[in-house]
């Protein structure tokens, strides 16, 4: 069945078949395998299609680097992901993988086209060939692109997993747990500090996984592994995580830590969180991320069956699977040489070992010789061949010029290749920590630190098993002693640790046209050597300009096996160092991360706090339609059953101008100005005169910023010589106070005031209508209602229901209105007392969107509405509230200043539609002449615009440069469709003699 | 996620505890009506914009809802130190001693 395992290898397990799908095709792995390494013990190296040029690729690597073989991947309604590496994949009974990017299937594909038009598609190619004309921008070229172009499908139902999220805090965290991540984990854990390993593969080891023979302390390395990992599970203060990416370094030693859950699950726990991002606050962190196997850049190294020397031993070791039956290796670097032994002694044959050194050590090449393998130093490959799996390569003799000589062809029917090692500096470049490159072996490697944290092992440039235990264990000691622990580094003597060394290479020699070349960079991006050099010569020196251009590294692998090689391109093209080029940022996330843990718990109702009102109940019970106003959920109409939104409008506003409306006003932002200089406070903060507003007296209160302009407003009471009851808007509550506490904190501190929230310590019955003073004054006790004792604009306290209330006599409707102020626990109560009580007024309850219809027809604002940051008292028809003879409060300086006076500035108007029935849509450009050539002079805006059912015609207040001036003036809102003629008016469209509100 | 010292609780708090409040150490004028239009825009809209050390405003505003001062690096955004709200700008001997 499974041609290529081989069962005396690997450390999946052998006894567990695993059934899964690939297209369709079922397929048996192991458990323990990836769908990489399940696929390639059935033979199977063709995964996908390539972004740009629909190339068939495969499998280049083993691990969370790779960019080429993306699948598929779904398990159930709403359980599908794309863009899947099959490297990291588990497999389980019943996975089922598609391949990606291709039509109509992944061995026959049409956009395979591209390929044969590689000479079109270079660096920049969207940028140059679609400029023109402009107008098929929009309609032709970009969904064309958008089409052919992507890798998976995105999916298109709700995620139905959960995902979880944690914080924690350690005294060292330990990234990576390859021999250097072990080594420290295991000191600090020693030390009894609080230790965190994190790791992002299946199980603890790393490198070890794939290069099980050498030895530590006497033991094979894997049993060496396994004490390791017993020891550690053993520790009470040490967490280990398996299969979590640490997926971002952030300020502070703040890490953000991904754990998969249940993804490698055959079945899937009854409500089991799939993922949980942990936040940890670490006190020393040792990054041993290790390094990362750089390709060989070479005509046709992107062919299904070429692949990196150290995935095909990891393969091997790792999985039990051996990656081809006749492989040639291609090198720049000793490591290959040992992957390729340890494939011989399996018996894959291993045509030839193509170094392009001239000189490798003879150990190598005894043992190489040893093995039957053809030794071809100082040669260089130069092509590959076959379709939808490589067949041959074509090798060639460099001589002593450099040039490359006459070619020959091997069979085969894998390539292995092998560029060198990079360190894996992502998290430390997270941290904005300096890189230093490494002239001789052409490699970054971590400076000097940020933040509290040491690298080590192949991340920090020391390659080989005894550096990486020595330098782990250093940091793991260093770092527990560092967050207060006593360690000491362990000794660790190792066997059978080769130390290999390689040479940095850029394309690699070619006797053909290097410009026919598809020597591919950046394999999930389709970048070849050519695009680089080709951005370079149009100008294009720095690499962030390259890598944009070119889209090199821009992939979501992030270049892991490319930017170097890109770097080096570059760097050789521009003809400067590489560090003078420089290297693109990395950043979080290490790798792509899902949209669920970083959400976590906050999704769905839980994604933002609802505030609601103490009558909230009432209304939800009584049909209510709510609307979210800043985090509140408000009332917004009570249909009756049958009525659209517009008939529900126009009953509740006919019903509270006739007789008697019931309006939820709670959250109307509240706060408690109280204190020797609370007059003199609000004097300084408000536009308005408050040192002689009488005690159960109301006012306007119109506050602005420094800079003049509206921030907010509401109806102030004072109730004693040193309190005030302030209302704010109910969006601008929290900004109001936090506004007050600044000023009061930090310019006047000398001031005896104090400032309390009471937004939600009191709820707020609005009650509007002719009939609303007979329907509260039975229940009212200690507060004379008449008009003369408690006229418009004033306030008292007395009781109603039984229960405290602060009685304001106050209107935002233009009727007789009262807001009862009652404590909150009492609202519900209160309300329902007063609506049962209503019935023979035929009392209706009314939303904000009623409370807008009303207000606009009497011409009040909603400032954030009819205001937008830009307008001054002025502007906005409210320069009687401003407190003249004051001589200094928020703003007022601003108010002088030049171009607050200038004639032209936008003021707020009334507007009336030539057409009664027309009402304007709110935010329509209003212009003078709607014939007039685009683009439009506009004049200025609608800001609110409604159906007035008082009126039996529309109405309308704007903005309009000018616009006082200009009453009885005529002006067009061009609309979808047609522009509307309107007439300018003053903005008070209802009882402008205010008589209704003084009944 | 910066770590920052509340002056007043004295306990260092991850940044979401705390809100920014614009640069310090611009008081507001006595008599904004004695200041001349110019002055009135520098006071207004002009900050300082360094790279490097930077003086600015603080909130703890879910903790003690004190604001506060504070000296951060613009670069590398570290915070050198805090102070409380009416202490005099710190000198760069104390700043350096701070961040050492």
């Amino acid at each position: 069945m499974s041609t290529h395992r081989i069962s005396a290898k690997g450390r999946v397990d052998h006894g567990k078949p695993v059934r899964f799908t690939f297209n369709g095709q079922r397929f048996e792995g192991r458990k323990g395998d990836t769908l990489a390494s399940a696929l390639l013990a059935n033979g199977v190296h063709l995964i996908g299609r390539s972004f740009k040029y629909h190339r068939p690729r495969g499998i280049l690597s083993s691990g969370s680097e790779e960019p080429n073989a993306l699948v598929g991947v779904s398990r159930g309604v709403g359980r599908s992901e794309p863009n899947t590496r099959a490297t990291v994949l588990e497999v389980f009974e019943g996975l089922s993988t598609v391949s990606q990017n291709h039509w109509p299937s992944l061995k026959r594909d049409v956009g395979a086209i591209n390929d044969a038009f590689y000479m079109l598609f270079s660096a920049g190619f969207y940028y140059k060939t679609f400029m023109w004309p402009k107008s098929f921008w929009n309609k032709v070229y970009e969904p064309f692109i958008r089409g052919a172009a992507g890798l998976g499908k995105s999916p298109s139902l709700p995620d139905p997993d959960t995902y979880a999220s944690r914080y924690a805090h350690c005294d060292v965290l330990v990234v990576g747990s390859g021999p250097a991540g072990l080594a420290a984990a295991l000191e600090a854990g020693r030390s009894g500090a609080k230790v965190i390993l994190v790791d992002e593969q299946a199980e603890l080891g790393g490198s070890l996984l794939s290069e099980p023979d050498t030895g530590i302390d006497g033991q094979p390395a894997w049993q060496w592994l396994k004490a390791a990992s017993d020891e550690l599970a053993a520790l009470k203060n040490v967490t280990v995580l398996t299969r979590t990416t640490a997926m971002g370094y952030y300020h502070e030693n703040f890490l953000g830590l991904c754990q998969r859950l249940t993804d490698h699950l055959d079945t899937l726990p009854e409500g089991a969180p799939r993922e949980r991002m942990w936040r940890v606050r670490a006190k020393q962190v040792v990054l041993a991320q290790g390094s990362i196997e750089k390709p060989l850049v070479f005509d046709g190294n992107d062919r299904p069956g070429v692949m990196l020397a150290g995935a095909a031993r990891t393969y091997l070791n790792r999985y039990g699977v051996k990656v081809g039956n006749r492989a040639v290796v291609v090198t720049s670097h000793d490591s290959a040489w040992l992957a390729a032994i340890d494939l011989a002694e399996v018996g894959v044959k291993v045509a030839a070992i193509v170094d392009i050194r001239s000189s490798v050590s003879d150990h190598l090449v005894r043992l190489a010789r040893a093995h039957g393998i053809e030794v071809l130093t100082g040669w260089t490959a130069t092509g590959t061949r076959g379709r939808l799996r490589v067949s041959a390569v074509r090798v060639n003799p460099v001589g002593t010029n450099g040039k490359a000589g006459r070619a020959r062809v091997i069979a085969c029917d894998t390539v292995l290749m092998c560029g060198g090692w990079t360190p894996s500096v992502h998290l430390f470049s997270h941290t904005k920590g300096k890189l230093d490159w490494d002239e001789e072996r052409q490699m970054f490697l971590p400076g000097a630190p940020t933040e509290e944290t040491r690298c080590a092992g192949a991340g920090n440039g020391t390659f080989g098993l005894a550096g990486a235990l020595r330098e782990g264990a250093a940091a793991g000691a260093e770092a527990a002693a560092d967050a207060g622990f006593k360690a000491k580094a362990s000794d660790y003597r190792v066997e059978g640790d080769f130390e290999c060394t390689g040479i940095s290479v850029r394309e690699l020699p070619t006797d053909r046209n290097p410009s026919s070349a598809k020597a591919f960079v950046d394999f999930q991006n389709d970048v070849t050597a050519k695009d680089i050099r080709l951005a370079v010569r149009e100008g294009f020196l720095s690499i962030e300009h390259i890598k944009r251009y070119t889209t090199t590294g821009m992939a979501t692998d992030q270049g892991k096996t490319s930017n170097i090689n890109g770097l080096a391109i570059a760097s050789d093209a521009v003809k400067r160092p590489a560090p003078a080029v420089g290297l693109t940022t990395f950043r979080p996330p290490y790798t792509p991360t899902t949209f669920g843990a970083f959400a976590g718990y906050n999704r769905g109702s839980l994604f933002e706090v609802t505030r609601k009102t103490a009558i909230d109940g009432w209304a939800e019970e009584n049909g209510a339609v709510f609307e979210p106003v800043s985090l509140w959920r408000r009332a917004w109409y009570f249909p009756r059953p049958g009525e659209t939104m517009h008939q529900a409008v126009a009953r509740e506003c006919r019903a509270t101008r006739q007789s008697l409306g019931m309006f939820d006003a709670s959250t109307l932002g509240k706060i408690e100005i109280v204190g020797p200089d609370a007059a003199e406070f609000m004097n300084r903060m408000y536009t308005n005169a408050w040192s002689k507003l009488a005690p159960g007296r109301l006012r306007y209160g119109l506050l602005l910023g420094e800079d003049g302009f509206i921030r907010d407003d509401g109806v102030i009471g004072r109730l004693s010589a040193d309190r005030f009851h302030v209302t704010t808007t109910s969006g601008g509550a929290a900004r109001v106070l936090a506004m007050m506490e600044d000023y009061l904190q930090t310019e006047w501190p000398d001031l005896k005031v104090w400032l309390t929230s009471t937004t939600e310590q009191w709820a707020v019955i609005a009650l509007n209508g002719p009939n609303a003073r007979k329907l509260i004054e039975p229940f009212v006790e200690g507060i004379d209602l008449s008009d003369a004792a408690l006229p418009h604009m004033s306030v008292a306290e007395g009781r109603i229901c039984g229960v405290p209330t602060r009685l304001f006599r106050v209107s935002f409707t233009g009727e007789l209105g009262f807001e009862i102020n009652v404590p909150s626990r009492y609202g519900r109560a209160v309300w329902e007392t007063l609506y049962e009580a209503g019935r023979q007024y035929d009392i209706t309850p009314y939303g904000t969107e009623t409370m807008h219809v009303l207000r606009a027809e009497k011409g009040y604002i909603v400032v954030g509405q009819d205001t937008d940051g830009t307008l001054t008292p002025d502007d906005a028809g409210l320069g009687w509230a401003i407190g003249k003879a004051k001589p200094d409060f928020v703003g007022k300086r601003s108010l002088t200043r030049s171009d607050m006076l200038s004639p032209g500035r936008k003021q707020l108007v009334g507007l009336l539609t030539r057409d009664p029935a027309t009402v304007l849509e709110e935010g329509a450009q209003i212009v003078d002449d709607p014939s007039q050539a685009l683009p439009m002079k506009m004049i200025g805006h609608v800001t609110s615009s409604y159906w007035s059912e008082a009126l039996g015609r529309s109405i309308a207040l704007a903005v309009i440069e000018g616009g006082r001036a200009r009453q009885g003036q005529t002006i067009h809102v061009p609309m979808p469709g047609k522009a509307h003629a309107a007439e300018i008016t003053g903005t008070v469209f209802l009882d402008p003699e205010n008589k209704r509100l003084n009944a | 996620m910066l770590l920052i010292r509340c002056p007043y609780c004295a306990v260092e708090r991850p940044e979401v505890e705390f809100a920014y409040a614009g640069e310090a150490h611009i008081a507001r004028p006595q008599d904004p009506s004695a200041l001349s239009d110019e002055q009135w825009k520098d006071h207004l809209f002009i900050r300082s914009n360094p790279r490097g050390t930077h003086f600015e405003r603080w909130r703890h505003i879910h903790g003690c809802g004190r604001f506060f001062n504070a000296v951060r690096d613009t670069v590398s955004d570290k915070f050198a130190m805090t102070y409380k709200a009416g202490l005099p700008r710190p000198s760069e001997a104390e700043i350096g001693k701070a961040r050492s």
